[in-house]
């Protein structure tokens, strides 16, 4: 009778969890342990955070041991678990200016106020399998990190430091402006609780990319550049780092609740004046700015998905029909993982009444079509088949 | 380190936070008040799969008690794998009672099916729905489709149901056959099969569909005018079955599975798993059937 009829659901799910686990423990290894999945697979976790909507590096790692480190699966926990929490607060504006830098990089000046810091990053590094890491142990680890300290001297250390923003160059020539661009929505709007509307505030939209699949966010970012609109965005300044998250408590006193690690992306691109071919030439002469910031932030180490979402953001702000990318309700409703993953794997789900409905009503055309002799083409219910 | 704590999380009564419920119910009695209006919730993640039932689970939740007598149904059964999943989950998180028993039931969730055995004034049915704009295959642009159902201007949607006669003979085939709800919201029914449809208009109970992953709520009222849409002269149907009896029951006049066996011969049983047991145990459950125009 195939899948559909599974009498007896209850224990089928019973035992496909069982086999859940027998898989992951037939190979009888040793159970990974919570802080090595944190520290060891720290971009894992940092995205599984970024798409899951939840910065809590413990509860990541723990969600992708426990589906076997599928990024939508822990995703998709933590999204589930965020749902569940109380909001006591909402955190004052983070200020990426304080950021405790790791890592910052501009491509649209050789030297930027500050200078460029590379930073922990794989970007010049070989891909060449490190058959090497397997000899690593804890007295391996233990001496690498001492002969590190050794090469730097503490006198050398300056004191630590935030820095200026790449953008503050433009801003100071004039060639970016701090004004909200004509018509643009700037409503504060919270895409977990209420549905999004469209036109899209730019908050709103903004939240949906931080949230989004870093693989389709790739996909509508590299369609710009490649084909489907033709912006090859420039990192004004891409910066890692950790910054501090501060809420008003109810005497008006800042606090400080902790610091989390995000990538922030600024993606200089046009104005989004002068790029209809009409008003092309008008641009040209008018004193307005000429840049504007595709931006792009996300929690944790994620510069793919940073990068991403600032090229996106910049194409969204100049809305084409004629390309994905900047088509707002394409880009924002298709990148959301969460809703992604459930639909396309909804399809795993029996369909037979749906598909019955569908048959019925194509044999009974079929049944009228021969009484009448008439040469209709049958199509079957399946194009019509809105689920 | 982690603290215990944070993995000690306890949910609140039907797992959904009582502001969030709140809200939920709120738009739902928009929509009781607006029958066959889309109206946007903010339908949070739950810890199950978009488009496998959430909106569905957010309207079930919002409204079940310790009282509510719960029967979830996917496919016409309760036997399905997502349904017992979803009817473990919300007894767990609402210690209500359960049933398999149609007439028992104070509230059913159901995908694609609306049970042949009639409800009650007592009873109300959650249709889980996975595309609530009836319009979206027509226009594929949300802020448009809002716009044309605030114009009531369904023009393009009459096209496509005579596009389809031109090209099939028929209205349309199958599940999901649009419908006017109380004379001005075009609105889906899910994609229940147009055998379902008719039972919609002036029914009883109260009928709340949830589109989870769309984030809508809709709402066929009780004793509501829903009419399928059709044209004067080329009228809808439901399904036939014509000469086609279940081989379980020996009945007919019921929406009917075909099994397939090895031999690639089939055999029709009902599709309704409760109404099945019943035909079967003893006198038939109140039906209403509809009879298709000549």
């Amino acid at each position: 009778m195939g899948y559909v009829a599974v009498k007896g659901g209850e224990d089928a799910i019973g035992n496909a969890n069982k086999l859940v686990d027998y898989f992951r423990w037939k190979g009888r290894t040793k159970p990974i342990e919570l802080d090595q999945a944190r520290t060891q697979m720290r971009l894992a976790v940092d995205r599984a955070m970024g798409e899951g909507s939840l910065y809590a590096p413990e509860l990541a790692a723990l969600a992708l041991l426990q589906v076997e480190g599928d990024t939508f699966e822990a995703a998709f926990h933590l999204r589930a678990y965020r749902a569940t929490l109380e909001r006591r607060y909402t955190s004052e504006v983070i200020d990426t200016r304080e950021m405790f830098v790791q890592r910052r990089i501009s491509s649209t000046f050789r030297d930027i106020p500050g200078g460029q810091i590379l930073g922990p990053t794989r970007d010049y590094s070989f891909r060449l399998l490190n058959p090497a890491l397997l000899n690593a142990s804890l007295g391996s680890i233990e001496k690498f990190i001492a002969d590190l300290k050794d090469e730097i001297d503490p006198k050398k250390l300056h004191e630590m430091t935030t820095y200026k923003k790449v953008i503050d160059i433009f801003l100071k020539e004039g060639l970016m402006s701090r004004k909200p661009r004509e018509g643009e929505d700037r409503r504060v709007f919270d895409v977990t609780r209420e549905a999004i509307k469209f036109p899209v505030p730019r908050s709103a939209a903004l939240q949906m990319l931080a949230r989004a699949d870093t693989g389709a966010l790739m996909c509508m970012a590299y369609s710009t550049m490649r084909g489907f609109g033709m912006s090859h965005g420039t990192v004004g300044e891409l910066r890692v780092g950790d910054v501090l998250v501060k809420v008003v408590d109810k005497r008006g006193r800042t606090r400080i609740i902790g610091k989390i690690k995000v990538t922030e992306a600024e993606m200089v691109g046009g104005s989004g004046r002068g790029q209809t071919a009409d008003s092309g030439r008008a641009a040209k002469r008018s004193p307005a700015p000429r840049y504007s910031i595709g931006y792009g932030l996300c929690f944790g180490q994620n510069e793919t998905k940073g990068i991403c979402m600032g090229m996106v953001e910049s194409a969204l702000r100049t809305p084409n029909p004629d390309n994905p990318a900047n088509n707002q309700e394409f880009v924002l409703y298709h990148t959301e993982v969460i809703e992604g993953y459930g639909f396309t794997n909804h399809l795993k789900l029996p369909h037979y009444v749906t598909f019955q409905a569908g048959m019925e009503g194509a044999r009974r055309n079929a049944r009228r079509n021969a009484e009448q002799g008439k040469q209709v083409a049958v199509s079957a219910g399946v194009e019509e088949n809105n689920d | 380190m982690i603290e215990n704590l944070k993995f000690q999380h306890s949910f609140n009564y039907a797992y959904i936070d009582e502001y969030t419920k709140k809200e939920i119910r709120r738009k739902t009695l928009k929509a009781v008040c607006i029958p066959g209006y889309q109206v946007p919730y903010s339908s949070p993640e739950m810890p199950i799969s978009r488009g496998w039932g959430t909106g569905g689970l957010h309207v079930t939740l919002s409204l079940v008690g310790p009282d509510d007598v719960l029967k979830i149904i996917d496919q016409g059964s309760d036997a399905s794998v997502n349904a017992c999943n979803l009817r473990n989950f919300v007894k767990e998180m609402s210690n209500c009672a359960l049933t398999f028993d149609t007439a028992e039931a104070t509230l059913i969730q159901t995908r694609h099916r609306v049970p042949e055995e009639i409800l009650t004034e007592k009873q109300i049915l959650v249709l889980q729905v996975p595309q609530p704009e009836v319009l979206r295959g027509v226009e594929r642009h949300e802020a448009k489709t809002r716009i044309m159902h605030g114009e009531a201007d369904y023009a393009k949607i009459w096209v496509t149901l005579y596009e389809a006669y031109v090209r099939t003979g028929g209205l349309r085939s199958g599940a999901g056959h649009p419908m006017m709800v109380n004379g001005r919201y075009v609105a889906t029914p899910s994609p229940i099969p147009s055998w379902d449809v008719p039972n919609l208009s002036m029914a009883r109970c109260l009928y709340l569909f949830g589109a989870g992953r769309e984030k809508r709520i809709h709402c066929v009222p009780p004793f509501t005018r829903v009419e399928p849409l059709e044209f004067e002269d080329i009228r809808f149907k439901v399904e036939e079955f014509a000469g086609v009896r279940c081989s379980v029951s020996g009945q007919d006049k019921a929406f009917m599975d075909q099994i397939y066996a090895d031999d690639l011969s089939s055999s029709y049983v009902v599709n309704d798993s409760n109404f099945l047991d019943k035909l079967r145990k003893g006198p038939r459950p109140p039906q209403r059937l509809f009879t298709n125009p000549e």
